[in-house]
Parts: structure tokens; C-alpha cells; sequence
């Protein structure tokens, strides 16, 4: 199978007359189509900023400044600008984390839709109303004939997150990247917009980039899953197998410090201190401050390498220690 | 054991109020009356000396406002809120304020919460000053005391909020209401914006506070395995209504409700098996106009003629085992 979606040492940095500040770099991803791809971290570790790149969303000051974006072969960082317009809300479509800072709170539902439709095809009003009442249906939002003509307001938070996944779906893109749609949502509504997103993986070949903090929801959604630290991938591989045996001291400690797997009542095990922050990133392994496993190799800075069958970027991997 | 705190059928209105023309206008019939959201609706509730409840439930559930009038923030509309068996009114004021002293609050978002322009030491040093509890010569010290329990570095005291991360702003918060001496902690979402690092950090520090100073808890959350964690005993809360209630370990092993069984199905977990998310239908209705009967029977996959009609009981239906659904008759 070919990749639909392959991403080469991909680096963000902000650019500024004092310096460089490096956001992510050595970015590597593959994507066929329909599978999931699950991109987890914590604030601050760049797994928005990935997205973003891979959209060529990047605004001035920060630029990506080196890598490769291979969408179906062609190289996304070659093209001009009004050659990218061309495939991003059409082959390649995003979901904000908030529904709100997708929809125009002033427009209705179906001018901003047939907008998205009309941007990218030449046809008629009536064909590109369908398109989106067709959306709205697949998206489970009921009588979808009516509330095409409603305003942004006039739905819950969860139906807002499902117009925006509409209007992704809008083009029936190869590749969506979602960031943290399910994030601001209730626990019933976001196992609602899960199904619904899975079945479209699977049933339209849609290939997916998750982005979330939150390793349980990538664990029943994603194949395959990247972890992310300090702006750089720490570990990557099929989603069973790393959550099961996490080999990255980073992905062992966040997986050991949730609740679900500690004795009820005892302490947590806990991951110390914090996330450093981008302007003063530790020497070496960014996560050596925080690792219980760091030695004197850990101040020079590990690659990302195949290890049994997954990458990861650490001089000591966690061996046999489940987390649970 | 004696009840720490005790809530009597608690009911909580919002409305907007209206001015004296529309009040006219109301009275001639001319114009519909205000909406009322009941925001709790005959909620009661007890919480023994140094236990730890938890408050499960979605948004607009009134887990926040149960907590805010618990708290004093908010004046219950009806029912009366006990604290060691005393109502607040019939004690003579000194004691009546001590009372409320005892219980504190932490808030989910520590940057709405803590005043930009003040300086940690202010922050956490206003309130104890103010009642008395140390001078304003020992203050440094005091405030010092109340970081280092919280696990701040007291040498950070002039600094203001925005210089800290947030979990550690998390941490000024819990220094703040510690500050009071307070025996009863209200904890209002106070990790879900914290990441997963960070998150087991203050849940870790909770449970040592615990233990170091008996506080109480109610612990209120949206997330189940953090309630689960942290607490001995659940409740359960939807649309302004107690659904059910349990200790911790009944409730997550049988769950009677069927809003908490679906609840707990939902829950995402770590188990990584690729699996079919199968979701409660619906929306949560609002609580401007709630369901009649039972709140959640519009959702409810087992509802009957008689959930559409009949507002359910909470009834016991184990030992400490509470719950309010028809199909338990």
C-alpha cells in the first residue's frame, strides 16, 4: 500500500531577528488511506503545530523551515499558494478543537457550507445545497432539511462539532486532521462524534490524524499512534502494542499516572516537574529532566529509531516493566 | 459517624428578573413569564466527617451549582444546607461566618481565579489577615507555611500568577483556600484543565492533604476515573436531579442507573482493543424545559410509558445504594 500521507523530518521553528526557536522538528509520519492515526501530548508539545504545518497553516512569525509534506507523492511545501487553496478544504480538511472558530457566527448553516462546495466545484446552488443536507444526514444531525437554515448559535455544543465535521466531510477529503474535537464535549456526546468519525474511516477510505491529549481516546479509535514530547516524536508504533508495553519512559509515566491504573485511593504514580517550555529546552533529550532512566548519554541528543517494530527516541528504553 | 455536612432538598432557580413594566405586562397576561432553569431540583445529600464524595455528571447537571451553594456562593432557593447539624441561619453571626470559613472552594481554572495584578503573597495572604488567623508581622511566614504545603517555593511568593505553569497556579489555588484553615474542601473540576502529568500531581497532592490535615471532600468531576480515584462514595447527577448514589465500589461495579451504566460504558478506556463506540442517543436536553417524568427517558434505550409520567424516587436498593429509576420497582 502506498502511503496517501508521508511526512519527512517536517521542522517548525519561529523565526525572529533575535533567534530561532525550534516548535518541532524531525517530524516522521505515514498515513495510508483509512487508517487512523492517533498524534498525543500534552500542551505544549507541539502536536497542534504539526497540524497545522502538514495544512501549511503556519502564520509569520513561525515558518516550517524544513522536511518534506508528501501528499499522494506531491510535495505540499513546493506548491504555490493558490495551488495548496486547491487541495486544503478539499482534499485535505481540519476540525478545530472549537466548533465556533470554524463557523462564521453571523452566516447561516447553509451559505457557509455551499461557500466550502463552491470554493473548490463549479455546480449548481441547488447540487451544492444537497451536498450539504447529505453532510449534515451523515454527521447524525437530525432533520438536516430544516437546520440548514439555522445559525451557529441555534445548535448545542456537540451539534456545532458535528456541523464542523460536515463541513470537513463536505468534499469527501482523502485525509482530515481533527484537533481536539471531542476535547470540549461531554463524555456521551464525544463517544457520539467518535462513532460516527470511525465509520467514516472505515466506510470512505478517509485517512485521519487525531489530535488529542487523551491516551484512552486514541486507544479505541487510532491503529497506530505517535507520542510527542518537547516537539519531537518520542515514540511511535501500532496502538495495542504501545499502549500495552510502552518502551519511552515519557509514554511509560503518562500511562502509569492515570487513575484507571493505580489502586483506587493510593497515590498516583507521578511523572516530576513540568513540560519545559520551547525557549529553553533542556540539552540532549528533552525529557532527561524528567526521567528516572537518564544518564550522562541522555545530555547528547537521541534519534528516532526502529525498535522492535515501532520508533522510538530514547538511549533507554523501558524493557519489560508494564505500566499497569 | 456524624454528618459533616448535610443538604436538605436543595433546590436552585435561575431566572432573570424582570422590571416593573414587564411585571405589568406578565400580570395583564401579556407576555410569558420569565424561563426558570432549575438548576438543582430537590437534591439532598450527606457528606460524613472526613469522607471524600464525589459529583459525577455532564454539563448542566448542576454539579457546580450543588457545590456553590455548599460553598455560600449561592443562596439555595429552598431546602436548607447543614453544617454539623446546625443551620447556618440559627447560629449567632461570629459563628455563622467561622462556620462558612471552614468550608472552601477550588476552582477549575486557576487563571480566572487568582487575580492577575496580585502577587502570590496577597493571593494566598488576604483572607487569613483579614480573619485574624496570623498578624501582619508573621504573614511572610504564614504565607510561606501555606506555599510549601502545596508544594510552591515560598521564594516565589512576590511573583504573580502568569509567571507560574498552570498546574502550578493549580497549587496557588489550593494554597489560597488552605490558607483558612479550612476541614472541607470543595473542589469544582480542579484538575480537568491540568494535563495528564500534571493532573496525577494534584491529585496526589489531595490525597496526602488528606491524610496530613482530615480534610472532607466533595470532589466534583465530569471525569469517572478521576471520581473514582479519589472518592468513597459517587453521586451521580443529571439535569438538576441525584440519579443515584453509592459507594465507590458498588457503583462501579453495579451501576443501576441507566444513565450511570451508560456513563460508565462511554468512558473511554486505555484497554487497547480496536472497538465500535456505540453511543447513548440524544442530545442532554436542556435544562430550560427538562423532560417530564424522568429527566433521562428521552435517552434512556428502557424506558416505559410510566418514565414519561412519573418523576422516579431516589430509593435504596443495596446497602448505601441509592437510585432513582422506575425499573427497580
Amino acid at each position: 500500500m502506498t502511503a496517501m500521507l508521508e511526512i519527512r523530518s517536517l521542522k517548525t521553528e519561529v523565526v525572529t531577528s533575535e533567534g530561532r526557536v525550534t516548535l518541532i522538528d524531525d517530524i516522521n509520519l505515514e498515513l495510508a488511506a483509512g487508517e487512523v492515526m492517533g498524534l498525543v501530548g500534552e500542551s505544549g508539545s507541539g502536536k497542534s503545530v504539526t497540524g497545522l504545518s502538514i495544512m501549511g497553516l503556519i502564520d509569520k512569525p513561525a515558518q516550517v523551515t524544513g522536511g518534506q509534506v508528501l501528499f499522494k507523492g506531491k510535495d505540499l511545501r513546493n506548491l504555490s499558494e493558490r495551488e495548496i487553496r486547491s487541495v486544503r478544504g478539499n482534499r485535505i480538511a481540519m476540525i478545530f478543537q472549537d466548533p465556533m472558530s470554524t463557523l462564521n457566527p453571523v452566516l447561516r448553516i447553509d451559505t457557509q457550507m455551499m461557500e466550502v462546495v463552491h470554493a473548490h466545484e463549479k455546480i449548481s446552488k441547488q447540487a451544492a445545497r444537497e451536498r450539504a443536507r447529505d453532510a449534515l444526514g451523515m454527521v447524525g444531525i437530525p432533520s438536516p432539511e430544516e437546520r440548514l437554515s439555522a445559525y451557529p448559535h441555534q445548535f448545542s455544543g456537540g451539534m456545532r462539532q458535528r456541523v464542523a465535521i460536515a463541513i470537513a466531510l463536505l468534499m469527501s477529503p482523502d485525509l482530515i486532521i481533527a484537533d481536539e474535537p471531542t476535547t470540549a464535549l461531554d463524555v456521551t456526546i464525544q463517544a457520539q462524534i467518535l462513532s460516527i468519525v470511525q465509520k467514516l474511516a472505515r466506510d470512505k477510505g478517509t485517512a485521519l490524524i487525531w489530535i488529542t491529549h487523551d491516551l484512552s481516546v486514541v486507544a479505541g479509535l487510532a491503529e497506530k499512534v505517535s507520542v510527542m514530547y518537547a516537539g519531537r516524536i518520542a515514540e511511535q508504533g501500532k496502538t495495542a502494542d504501545l499502549l500495552r508495553r510502552p518502551m519511552h519512559p515519557y509514554t511509560n509515566g503518562l500511562i502509569a499516572s492515570l487513575p484507571a491504573h493505580n489502586q483506587r485511593g493510593s497515590r498516583l504514580k507521578q511523572i516530576s516537574g513540568t513540560t519545559p517550555s520551547v525557549a529553553n529546552m533542556p540539552k540532549g533529550c528533552a525529557f532527561h529532566p524528567r526521567c528516572a532512566s537518564a544518564t550522562q548519554l541522555c545530555l547528547s541528543p537521541p534519534q528516532l529509531e526502529p525498535v522492535e517494530g515501532r520508533l522510538l527516541r530514547c538511549f533507554h528504553p523501558v524493557m519489560e516493566g508494564a505500566s499497569s | 459517624m456524624s454528618n459533616r455536612l448535610e443538604v436538605r432538598s436543595v433546590s436552585k432557580r435561575f431566572s432573570r428578573k424582570c422590571g416593573l413594566v414587564e411585571r405589568g405586562a406578565e400580570f395583564m397576561g401579556l407576555k410569558a413569564p420569565n424561563p426558570v432553569v432549575r438548576a438543582l431540583d430537590d437534591v439532598s445529600l450527606t457528606v460524613a466527617e472526613g469522607e471524600v464524595v464525589g459529583i459525577v455528571g455532564e454539563s448542566g447537571c448542576g454539579k457546580s451549582t450543588l457545590g456553590r451553594v455548599v460553598a455560600g456562593l449561592l443562596q439555595a432557593s429552598e431546602g436548607t444546607v447543614l453544617f454539623r447539624d446546625k443551620r447556618l441561619q440559627d447560629l449567632p453571626g461570629e459563628d455563622a461566618e467561622a462556620a462558612r470559613l471552614k468550608v472552601q472552594m477550588i476552582f477549575q481554572d486557576p487563571s480566572s481565579s487568582l487575580n492577575p495584578r496580585q502577587r502570590v503573597r496577597e493571593i494566598i495572604g488576604a483572607a487569613p489577615l483579614h480573619h485574624g488567623l496570623t498578624t501582619a508581622r508573621e504573614l511572610d511566614d504564614y504565607v510561606s507555611q501555606q506555599m510549601a504545603r502545596a508544594g510552591l517555593d515560598p521564594s516565589m511568593a512576590s511573583r504573580f500568577p502568569h509567571q507560574f505553569s498552570g498546574g502550578q497556579r493549580q497549587r496557588i489555588g489550593i494554597a489560597r483556600a488552605l490558607a483558612v484553615q479550612p476541614d472541607m474542601l470543595i473542589c469544582d473540576e480542579s484538575v480537568a484543565a491540568l494535563d495528564v502529568s500534571i493532573q496525577a500531581q494534584i491529585l496526589n497532592l489531595f490525597l496526602d492533604l488528606r491524610k496530613q490535615l482530615d480534610l472532607t471532600y466533595i470532589f466534583i468531576s465530569h471525569d469517572l476515573s478521576v471520581v473514582e480515584h479519589i472518592s468513597d462514595r459517587v453521586v451521580v447527577m443529571y439535569l438538576g436531579r441525584v440519579v443515584e448514589e453509592a459507594t465507590v465500589e458498588e457503583l462501579f461495579s453495579h451501576p443501576n442507573h441507566p444513565y450511570t451504566r451508560a456513563l460508565l460504558q462511554e468512558r473511554p478506556s486505555l484497554d487497547p482493543v480496536q472497538r465500535s463506540f456505540s453511543a447513548i442517543e440524544g442530545e442532554i436536553p436542556s435544562p430550560l424545559s427538562p423532560p417530564s417524568g424522568c429527566h433521562f427517558h428521552p435517552r434512556c434505550p428502557l424506558a416505559m410509558d410510566r418514565c414519561r409520567i412519573e418523576r422516579p424516587e431516589l430509593r435504596t436498593v443495596g446497602s448505601r445504594h441509592k437510585s432513582a429509576c422506575h425499573l427497580n420497582d
